[in-house]
């Protein structure tokens, strides 16, 4: 039988986060996204599942508990904000470079600096562009709906494991705190060390007589080596981006002008199409999903028919510059952003719309 | 009886020491880190703990630790050891999980994890090597660097209106709550390297005794850092370090 709650986004994260079989949570205190931890420690579910929580001293710490964790093969994850997340970059990126895979939850806020513990989706570049150092990709995740926010986590590590790498979902604080109605996705057991042990035969769970020792590291001095690692998460980046892409589109076959959008921006610009739609404009509405591997052939494909994009988002406009590499001069591709944690209304992104492309 | 039959290496009194592989070392010639390692080696080795061990190498000249003993490792990011091995731990509570820190890693970048994984009490042991300098990246001051002491960064010696004092962490630690073992030990000399491995047996052991944390420091030498011939290293290490850095135990509950 379904089980149907009403929660934050958030809560959802902790729930399903138990329920797929999670090992492992490390993380530290920030707001917006505070009411991972706080359920997960309420929820107890090292009682249940086996699961370990843990509030470290920062988030430092928390994300190289997540990468000692994830070196074992084990299913571990955290979660923050904006400003913990900056702090977590340098980990990330080892364990990228490690290919280890785990789940991240950024519920963004505000930037820069310490900001505003109002909702964002200004750390766009920081996630899909690089954010620590290196060539290296995450995975991400832009839920929507905090039925999303739930299933992402069983997707984020599915996705993760499947090519040893790190996975993101990048929630704005709209969606963290909001609540909905949602589904919770069913049980499913912790594996047992040896189902890690042969899931992840590079963990390191201690030697067996049948194998060498493993060893995690993201170090390589000699340049041959280096470049030949890197080649290889190249390689690999390349089949996620052909395989993984992820979107959902919206009267999008007919279109005239097409809003790109993510998360919460994206309900915003559901809300313009439909106004627009009975205005008489024929607007579409593309929402990645993924925001790295991105939509770009699809957004291309649009691009032959469509007389105009416009991408929404909570800043002053990122994902825009992957939208305009994907129309590639094609068409023209205009913006409206809001950022400090403002919230564009409908009857604004109408205006802008209008606007941007000289429509009355 | 031929003097083949003599010459089996069952009989030969010395071996190498088992865990240890056969790549060849990086550490200069002198240094500490290599008689640390071999003492590690023959620990796990003796308690029977190969499968059941694993280490986490900092980021500092004993970075590739791994590559030396043969047990499963992962490398941390430089000052997160305890951290990475707090999650192992854990998350696999059967184990015997150690970290490998210098002085830089473990009382410099990773003071807060240092701190905060012996505050929990986690049950691993850390094995910090206190050179008194950052030997890794070219003889910088670490913060156990002497006053007085000349590095590339403290030309003129480490002055402590400038640079602070020569940070005594281990008795910091001895003060938490959380840590049931914590010695200061050294391999200058033979009967020195005797107690130091005790030492490690002990911090290994208590990894299982679910009484804390278990922190051993060993007076070390970087006679690459310090410009030093090795002999001078070490005579200088006994005149100096040692009065900064007192040997023997500080905490044993
Ligand atoms: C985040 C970061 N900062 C700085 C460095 C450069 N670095 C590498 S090793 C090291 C110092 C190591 O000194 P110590 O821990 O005393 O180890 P030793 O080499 O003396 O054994 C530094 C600063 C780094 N790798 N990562
Ligand atoms: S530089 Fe110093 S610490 Fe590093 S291997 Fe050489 S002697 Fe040892
Ligand atoms: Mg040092």
């Amino acid at each position: 039988m379904e089980e149907i709650k009403l929660m934050k986004g958030n809560e959802a994260i902790a729930h399903a986060a138990i329920r797929c079989g999670t090992d492992g949570y490390f993380g530290y205190p920030i707001t917006p996204q505070s009411e991972v931890m706080e359920t997960l420690m309420d929820e107890a579910p090292w009682n249940t599942t086996g699961m370990v929580v843990l509030q470290a001293e920062s988030e430092v710490a928390a994300i190289n508990m997540v990468y000692g964790g994830a070196a074992c093969g084990k299913k571990v994850m955290t979660s923050s904000s904006s400003p913990g997340m900056s702090l977590k970059q340098e980990g990330v990126s080892y364990i990228a470079g490690a290919e280890l895979p785990c789940l991240l939850v950024n519920v963004m806020r505000g930037g820069p600096g310490l900001g505003t513990i109002q909702p964002s989706q200004a750390d766009y570049f920081q996630t899909v562009k690089g954010g620590g150092h290196g060539d290296y990709r995450l995975i991400t995740l832009a839920p929507s709906t905090v039925q999303e926010m739930a299933d992402f986590v069983d997707l984020g590590f599915e996705l993760a494991f499947r090519y040893n790498n790190p996975a993101m979902i990048l929630a704005d604080g709209i969606v963290g705190q909001m609540m909905e109605k949602v589904v919770l996705p069913p049980f499913k057991p912790r594996r047992t060390n040896d189902e890690v042990r042969k899931q992840c035969p590079w963990g390191t769970m201690g030697k067996t007589d049948d194998r060498e020792r493993n060893i995690i590291t993201s170090l390589a001095l000699e340049a041959d080596v280096m470049e030949a690692t890197n080649n290889r998460l190249q390689a690999k980046y390349r089949i996620i981006e052909e395989k993984e892409v992820l979107f959902e589109e919206q009267n999008c076959e007919d279109a005239d002008y097409v809003f790109v959008a993510f998360g919460s921006a994206a309900r915003l610009c559901g809300n313009a199409m439909d106004a627009l739609r009975e205005q008489g404009f024929k607007v579409g509405l593309l929402r990645p999903i993924t925001l790295w591997p991105f939509p770009t052939k699809r957004i291309a494909e649009l691009a032959q028919k469509a007389k105009g994009f416009m991408s929404v988002e909570l800043s002053a406009g990122q994902m825009v510059e992957d939208v305009r590499l994907a129309v590639n001069g094609k068409v023209p591709v205009t913006f409206h952003g809001r950022m400090g944690g403002n919230i564009p209304s409908a009857e604004e992104i109408i205006e802008k719309f209008k606007e941007n492309f000289n429509l009355k | 009886m031929t003097k083949q039959d003599i010459l089996k290496p069952e009989n030969l009194v010395y071996q190498k020491t088992k865990l240890l592989t056969k790549n060849v070392m990086h550490y200069c010639p002198g240094c500490s880190h290599g008689v640390i390692h071999k003492l590690i080696a023959e620990v796990i080795d003796e308690m029977g703990i190969q499968n059941e061990t694993i280490g986490v190498a900092p980021v500092g000249c004993a970075v590739f630790a791994y590559n030396y003993i043969d047990i499963d490792w992962q490398q941390a990011a430089h000052g997160r050891a305890p951290a990475v091995a707090t999650a192992i731990k854990r998350l696999l509570p059967e184990k015997y999980v150690f970290t490998y820190q210098g002085d830089g890693d473990l009382a410099a970048i990773g003071t807060a994890e240092t701190i905060h994984a012996c505050n929990r009490g986690d049950n691993i042991a850390i094995f910090f090597i206190n050179n008194g300098i950052y030997g890794m990246t070219g003889g910088q001051m670490a913060p156990t660097t002497l006053e007085g002491m000349k590095t590339v960064t403290t030309p003129s010696g480490r002055n402590h209106e400038m640079n602070g004092y020569p940070l005594k962490i281990s008795d910091m630690l001895a003060l938490i709550d959380g840590t049931c073992y914590v010695t200061r030990q050294s391999v200058d000399k033979l009967p020195a390297v005797m107690k130091a491995k005790k030492a490690i047996r002990k911090a290994f052991e208590n990894c299982q005794l679910k009484k804390g944390t278990s922190v051993v420091e060993f007076v070390s030498t970087c006679n690459t850092g310090w410009g030093m011939s090795p002999h001078k290293a070490n005579l200088w290490m006994q005149e100096n370090m040692t009065a900064r850095y007192p040997l023997g135990d500080i905490k044993n509950i």
